[in-house]
Parts: C-alpha cells; structure tokens; sequence
C-alpha cells in the first residue's frame, strides 16, 4: 500500500474509532435516560442505580407484567384496574377508562402511560400492550396451555360513561 | 490478494459485469419474493394471540433487516472509495442509499401500521424505533450531500464519511432492544439458538428476507449502471455503445 493511501486509511479507521467511542460514551452517560419506562420495583424502591423515585402527581411510563387474576372491569363502563408485576417482586396498581389494545391479556407485558396518584396507583392516559417474540399457531399455544382469548366487550360497557 | 479484482474497478469492465448479473438477481429476487410472501400470507398458520396481523412480519422484518444489510453495504463501499479512491465503489454506495431510505421506509410504515391495532399506538419514541428512524435520516443525508456537489469526487467523500459515520449507528438499532427496555419485541430469529418461532412460519420470513436482499441487489445493480452511464457519458465507449443501440 502505498504512503498516501495508508494515510487514508489510518483517518477512516480513527473516524471510526473516535465516534464509536464518543456514542458509546454518550450511551453509557445516557443509559437510565433511553429505558422507555420505569418497573414497578423502580417505583417502589428508586431506580437501581441513582435511587430516583417517581413523585405523586409526575406522568411516568410504568412496564412489566399483568398479574393474573389481578383484573377488575366494570360491568357498566370502560373502567378497568389490574395489578402490573416485574421479576423483581414490585407490584404497582393501575387504573385507565378506555379500550384496551387488542394483545392485552392477563400474563402479557405492557406499557401504562399516566399519573401517579398519592395512593400509589397509576391512573393511566394510555395503555400499551408489549408483544413478545414468540410466534406460533394457536393449536401450539393450545398444547402449551398459553391464555390467548381477547377481551370481549359488552354493549353497555361500550356505551358507559368514560 | 485482490489482484483479481483491479479490472473490475474500469467503468467499462465494471458495466459489463452488472449487465451480465442483473437478469440473474432480479429472476431469483422475484422466484423468493413470490414464494415467501404468497407462502407467508396465504398458507402459514395464524398467530395464537395476534390472528392473522402478524402477517406484516413477512414485509417488515426483510425490510427492517435489509435496511441495515443495505446501510453496511454502502459504508463499505464508501470505505472502500475513500481509501483506495476507486470511483466505481463510491458510484455503488451513491447507487445504494435512495433503495436503503425506500427500505427503511417500508420497514418504519409498516411497523407502525401493525403498532396501532397490536400495541395501541402508530409511534412511540423506544430506543429501536427512534434508532430505525435516524437511520432513514442518515440515508436521506448520503442522497442529499451526494446531490448537492456539482463535482462528483469530491460530492462522493462528503457523502462518504457521513455513510462511515453513521455505521456506529446499526449496532445500536441491532441491539437496542436488548440494552434498554423498549416496547418493541426482541429478535425472533436467533442465529446461534432456536428461533422464536414455529418453523412453518419462519421458513418463509427466511425466504422473503434472502428475497429482499436479492431485489436490494438488483436495483442497485440498476441503479450502478445508470450511475456509471452518468459519469462516463463522455468516454468512446458509451458513445459507441449509445450508437449500437441507435441513440441520436
């Protein structure tokens, strides 16, 4: 290789280098900043690695599972309140009055977008359902005993008050 | 090492070449995509909890996938242009980036049209959509620096470093959605363990992923020709050429 082309070559490799480490360190300086949502542990006991904790009143994303069994529905209106639980033992009720996404399932990861209330519960404003990256045909889930019915609404709960 | 590959990078031998591979991507890019989509629509099972939306898998993830395949390809092409100087690879990456921003395209629309039903909205600002989305920005950046010079071999350095730049961009859209929690779902498709995902279902997500980088292949091929024409319009040899095929 001749001088001017190793020349150029050392400046492609060190541009590079240089913005790998300049995004790996804007990430790393980043990194609690890019989770799109807190767990419920995180709202009981703080983030693990700074110890915030969401405040009453503050619009927080909070992320983790359905418990099962957990849901309450109205029979009259669109009110719903379910139980949401990660792996670390947190558990945080949320409350929301308006039609759940289609993947919404007891046992199913999602995403509740609202207010924190002084009793500890998230009155949500929007209510994201997390798929997950199993695919299969419902005879499979069938065999594997996965829950897969989507919630029915009656017509007087699609009619009930917001 | 390469010697073999030195008469390639002449415009002339670098034409014909593509002339002679074109018909060859663009059968087999069709044969896959047939296959795989008319296999992934009309004959694989329906998804237990998602019913037949999930169907969008067999066009967003080969577009998704390919976006980044793409991306890789004209970086190193760039590469190769700006070190070496070989004008026939930075002619290839300036070929590359508007099919790349059309894949990325489909790969963010589709995803969002299958967002609104699935999760229950079109957009939301996760790590993994947000990095897609610079990505088309960084593609819509190549097209335009590229573009905006008068003077090809200086427009194709400019265009060429911010193609290099944006690389560090594809591992973080790669694997965002395992550093960070998002509310997109993680890859199906494992390379070095089981796939998620039942085999009559991902055989023809296979198919259509090799069939989009097949198709990606052919219009750049496409796209390389007509590229090289352009800078080369003064040469004997594509007046000669111009001539035999009766042009004025």
């Amino acid at each position: 290789m001749n001088p001017r082309r190793k020349k150029r070559l050392a400046l492609a490799v060190g541009l590079i280098g240089g913005v790998a480490a300049v995004a790996s360190l804007l990430l790393y300086a980043l990194n609690t900043n890019l989770n799109l949502f807190y767990t419920p542990t995180e709202i009981t006991r703080g983030k693990a690695d700074t110890g915030v904790k969401p405040e009453v009143g503050q619009r927080i994303r909070v992320g983790g599972m359905v418990t099962e069994g957990s849901m309450v529905r109205d029979p009259n209106s669109l009110h719903v309140e379910f139980a949401v639980h990660d792996a670390g033992g947190g558990s945080v009720i949320v409350t929301y009055d308006d039609l759940l996404p289609d993947l919404f399932r007891e046992g199913q990861g999602i995403v509740a977008q609202g207010v924190l209330t002084a009793d500890g519960k998230l009155e949500a404003s929007e209510v994201l359902a997390k798929h997950d990256e199993n695919y299969m045909p419902p005879e499979v889930a069938e065999a594997m005993g996965k829950n897969h019915e989507k919630l029915q609404y009656s017509e007087e709960q699609k009619g009930g008050s917001r | 090492m390469w010697k073999w590959l030195h008469p390639y990078a002449d415009p002339e031998r670098a034409y014909q070449l593509s002339d002679k591979l074109l018909p060859w991507f663009t059968f087999l890019a069709i044969a896959f995509i047939a296959t795989g989509t008319v296999w992934g629509l009309a004959f694989a099972p329906t998804d237990y909890q998602q019913g037949d939306s999930y169907r969008i898998i067999f066009i967003h993830v080969p577009a998704a996938s390919m976006s980044m395949a793409a991306y890789m390809g004209m970086a190193t092409a760039a590469f190769i242009g700006l070190v070496w100087q070989i004008k026939a690879a930075d002619w290839t990456a300036a070929a590359i980036a508007p099919i790349g921003a059309v894949v990325t395209f489909i790969a963010l629309f589709t995803g969002a049209s299958w967002g609104k039903p699935m999760w229950g909205t079109w957009w939301v600002w996760d790590a993994r959509l947000t990095s897609e989305l610079v990505l088309l920005f960084l593609y819509l950046g190549v097209i335009a620096l590229y573009a905006s010079f008068e003077d090809k071999v200086l427009a194709a350095r400019a265009a060429g470093i911010l193609a290099i730049v944006g690389v560090i961009n594809i591992p973080i859209i790669k694997y965002s959605v395992e550093w960070w929690s998002s509310l997109h779902q993680p890859s199906t498709i494992r390379i070095t363990e089981k796939s998620t995902m039942s085999t009559d279902m991902l055989y023809p997500l296979l198919i259509n992923i090799f069939g989009f980088g097949l198709m990606i292949g052919a219009l750049t091929l496409v796209r390389f020709k007509a590229e090289i024409l352009a800078r080369n319009a003064m040469r004997p040899w594509v007046r000669e050429m111009a001539l035999a095929r009766g042009a004025k």
